[in-house]
């Protein structure tokens, strides 16, 4: 799959169909997973406050998988010197920040009623905001360097060694005593999370992530489009 | 109203802004991604349209 999409006229022909459908289907996710959320029960310790699990949750595990993806296409790029690659990366980084911004903000809303904070520097928080300033990182990186070729050399380096800060979010709840709550759902024995909510919080993660591959398809449509308009643009300028 | 406010009961201070904020961040992400590839596609077509002319 991924070598066949490796050649950039196959990506295009894949990513025009595949992204509006990718699209549909996170809409469909997101709002019937919101629809049934609304629908359950206040939560018997948290009130109504629950219903926030339904943005924050999804957000944050778009958050993680996309830096996944940045550092998973920073690895091709940097390795193989794939331009696609390199596009892909550049084109997840925005909308991992954006995800990871949601994540924090929709906990902070999350955690005032809850805990009477809006921040403290626990080990789940502190490495959340730490990769938040990677994406920013990565993007003021590669904004930097006028040279494409080393400015994409550059932020695969940064992005291949923030990797090491994915199990530091994910077993931070386990590692280190943390006012965040524990795992509840990726478990060994499996979620705690009562299924009135289970189901509309997988609706929604489900959703979530079709939204960031669609979104992340159309970024990637443009930055390849906007290589070409520069190749394109220098060759008028040589003839 | 009873469905405005059994979503959000006591709460509606916190609920509200994180779903307005969820919704504003993908409604800015979708224009962006889309406005970015259109503007994109749009000069390539151009310049390509000024080589073969």
């Amino acid at each position: 799959m991924i070598t066949a999409l490796a050649n950039p006229h196959r990506f295009m022909v894949f990513s025009r169909i595949a992204a509006p459908l990718l699209g549909a289907l996170a809409a469909a996710l997101i709002l019937g997973g919101l629809a049934l959320g609304a629908a359950a029960p206040p939560d018997y310790q948290q009130g109504e406050t629950v219903r926030i699990m339904f943005v924050h949750v999804p957000a944050a595990w778009v958050a993680m998988m996309s830096y996944a993806c940045l550092g998973g296409a920073s690895f091709f790029a940097l390795v193989f010197r794939h331009p696609l690659a390199d596009a892909a990366a550049k084109a997840a980084a925005p909308l991992g920040a954006a995800f990871t911004l949601l994540a924090l903000a929709t906990g902070s809303l999350w955690g005032r009623p809850m805990w009477g904070t809006w921040w403290v520097w626990d080990a789940r928080l502190t490495s959340v905001l730490v990769l938040f300033l990677l994406f920013l990182g990565y993007i003021a990186l590669r904004a930097s360097i006028d040279d494409e070729a080393k400015a994409g050399r550059a932020g695969a380096i940064l992005a291949l060694i923030g990797l090491i800060n994915l199990p530091v979010v994910k077993f931070s709840v386990d590692w280190w005593n943390t006012l965040h709550q524990g795992e509840s759902i990726f478990r060994a024995g499996g979620p705690t999370l009562a299924p009135v909510y289970l189901l509309p919080l997988a609706l929604a993660g489900a959703g979530y992530t079709a939204a960031f591959l669609a979104l992340w398809l159309v970024r990637t449509r443009a930055e390849v489009w906007r290589r070409r308009a520069e190749s394109l643009a220098l060759k008028a300028a040589l003839a | 109203m009873s469905l405005l406010t059994d979503f959000a009961g006591k709460y509606a201070a916190f609920i509200w802004p994180a779903y307005g904020l969820t919704a504003a961040v993908f409604a800015a992400m979708v224009a962006e991604a889309l406005s970015r590839a259109r503007h994109w596609r749009r000069r390539v077509e151009a310049l390509e349209a000024e080589r073969t002319s």
